[in-house]
């Protein structure tokens, strides 16, 4: 008995509960005053207890939609349409995530060299970590459709531009942490590098990079997370037609909540999948370098 | 080629800017070490032996005189990979296996890898970690550590060994250990060695020439030729001609007035 209670299994169950009967308090709290009006432009005025609260979980159109109305929206929109659907929600999640990952892979790679020019170069060290710094001060809801615009004028639209909204967010933890995981060798290790003679380009292959890959996955893991994000906000601005960001944006204009919670469920999920496969990644790679004690 | 001295230092000085001034780390070193010759140079902290070492191995800069290894300067003597260097702390790179780490060196200079192989066995079994090729560093204790990072420092056949502080950080016992296993290699490799310490008795266990260094500005304080004979069991530490030649090192390193200031 005691085992089950102490078992991780136990615990996240615990929560998930906790946060359904929550979930349903305060739907049936948030639609009453609306079913409230329906009953009298209907000139109901008796109803029992279970007929009032079955009616405010299954409005059509409610302040908070319940947790079933989400899943069996979830269900029907994943299971039951064909994925080349305008209908399927994976229809629309492959469009943000295709987006997600082009961005993230030119992300990391820009990274990536920023963070190699930063450590190599005193001047770029200087002149370059401010605006580094400075470029995520803007706050992205702001820039995207500037970017989206921009971009849309020298002929360059679809998937593209998303996907450079979500460099411009990716890019950023991964120069933050490889800047810091270049630095990571010790002084001795470089002296011992610098006893063997050995070129900058030997000290960075085989010093600095390995060096640097657990900071590269711990980035990578925030990165991958906010890649998403800006994809998703890419979609907003134009009013795009595709993409789980169309979908919060017409759910929004019709007042399908619903439709938009569905959206952000399936977008947390993504994440959440992205975040754990770069962590399977990580484990497998540390694995290879002996690195996991 | 054997009638220049491995090291020659002549009027050496080193002096470090730093933000409260300049730090005269060595001043006026004369020095010469030759072929074979086994020197350990000890002295408080701040007396620059470690500098020292650092500058026959091309890691830091003499500002006045010069230094030869092997009649060259410390930059070509680097290029040429005249020596082998042994931190403080083994430095291995965590990962990398074992052989993975002797090979490193060998990976830097471009061998073919059959000869990599040949040498990663040979230097291993000088130091006694056959059948550890597969181990990460962390699987190791700190002295097969240390030895592991001895190998690698073999590597390059360099007939010139920089050790600085080796087994600082181990206890005694393995310690004596390594201490006579340095000595075997030592012997049977030829080699010319130069070991930083500040234990008086590994300096005299070990050495055919000790340097006394005293502090601030870092200077020789003494000199010291050894007459102990070459084969050394670990007994000799009771002998007096042992406890003579330490007892000589310890009154070179209070006339430096090194313990006075301490005391002060």
């Amino acid at each position: 008995m005691r085992a089950i209670f102490q078992s991780k299994t136990f615990a996240i169950l615990t929560i998930l509960l906790t946060l359904l009967v929550i979930w349903y308090a305060m739907a049936i709290k948030l639609n009453t005053p609306w079913q409230l009006g329906v009953y009298e432009r209907a000139g109901i005025s008796e109803w029992t207890n279970s007929q009032f609260i079955n009616d405010t979980l299954n409005q059509k159109r409610p302040v908070l939609p319940s947790a079933h109305q989400v899943f069996s929206e979830m269900y029907v929109t994943i299971f039951q349409k064909p994925i080349t659907s305008k209908r399927s929600l994976v229809y629309h999640s492959w469009i943000t995530l295709s987006a997600t990952l082009l961005g993230f892979a030119i992300g990391t790679l820009f990274g990536i060299l920023i963070a190699i020019g930063i450590t190599n170069n005193k001047a770029l060290d200087r002149s370059l970590m401010p605006w580094v710094i400075a470029s995520q001060t803007i706050p992205i809801l702001a820039i995207a459709p500037m970017i989206i615009v921009v971009l849309n004028a020298i002929g360059l639209s679809g998937l593209l531009p998303k996907a450079l909204i979500s460099t411009y967010l990716s890019f950023f933890p991964i120069v933050v942490g490889m800047v810091k995981g270049f630095r990571s060798p010790k002084g001795i290790q470089l002296d011992l590098m610098q006893t063997y003679f050995a070129s900058p380009m030997q000290i960075f292959f085989k010093l600095r990079w390995p060096s640097a890959l657990p900071y590269l996955f711990t980035s990578m893991k925030v990165a991958i997370a906010i890649a998403l994000v800006g994809a998703i906000v890419g979609e907003l601005p134009t009013g795009a037609v595709a993409g789980l960001g169309a979908r919060l944006l017409s759910g929004s204009y019709y007042g399908q909540t619903v439709q938009i919670w569905s959206a952000l469920f399936m977008a947390a999920i993504l994440a959440a999948s992205l975040v754990m496969i770069v962590g399977l990644i990580e484990k497998r790679v540390t694995k290879n370098m002996g690195l996991t004690t | 080629m054997s009638n220049t001295p491995v090291i020659s230092a002549k009027d050496m000085s080193l002096t470090f800017e730093t933000n409260d001034g300049p730090v005269h780390a060595l001043k006026d070193i004369n020095l010469e070490i030759n072929e074979g010759e086994f020197v350990s140079f000890i002295g408080p902290s701040g007396c620059g032996k470690t500098t020292f070492l650092r500058a026959i191995a091309d890691l830091e800069k003499p500002t006045k005189g010069e230094i030869f290894v092997n009649g060259m300067t410390p930059n070509e003597a680097r290029k040429n990979r005249a020596y082998g260097y042994v931190f403080q702390s083994s430095a291995l790179l965590s990962w990398r296996t074992v052989e993975q780490n002797v090979a490193l060196p060998l990976e830097i200079t471009g061998i073919s890898k059959s000869e990599k192989q040949q040498h990663i066995e040979r230097t291993l079994s000088m130091v006694d970690l056959i059948g550890f090729e597969k181990k990460y560093p962390h699987q190791l204790s700190g002295g097969m550590q240390q030895r592991v990072s001895i190998a690698r420092a073999l590597a390059f056949d360099a007939k010139l060994l920089l050790m600085d502080e080796p087994f600082g950080a181990l206890d005694e016992i393995v310690r004596d250990h390594l201490n006579r296993q340095l000595l075997e290699l030592w012997r049977k490799a030829k080699m010319t060695i130069c070991f930083v310490t500040h234990s008086i008795p590994e300096a005299v266990y070990l050495s055919t020439k000790i340097v006394v260094m005293s502090p601030r500005p870092g200077e020789i304080a003494d000199i010291i030729d050894s007459s102990l004979p070459n084969e050394r069991p670990l007994e000799i530490r009771e002998s007096k001609e042992f406890l003579d030649i330490a007892h000589r090192v310890r009154e070179g390193l209070r006339a430096s007035h090194s313990y006075d200031e301490e005391n002060a």
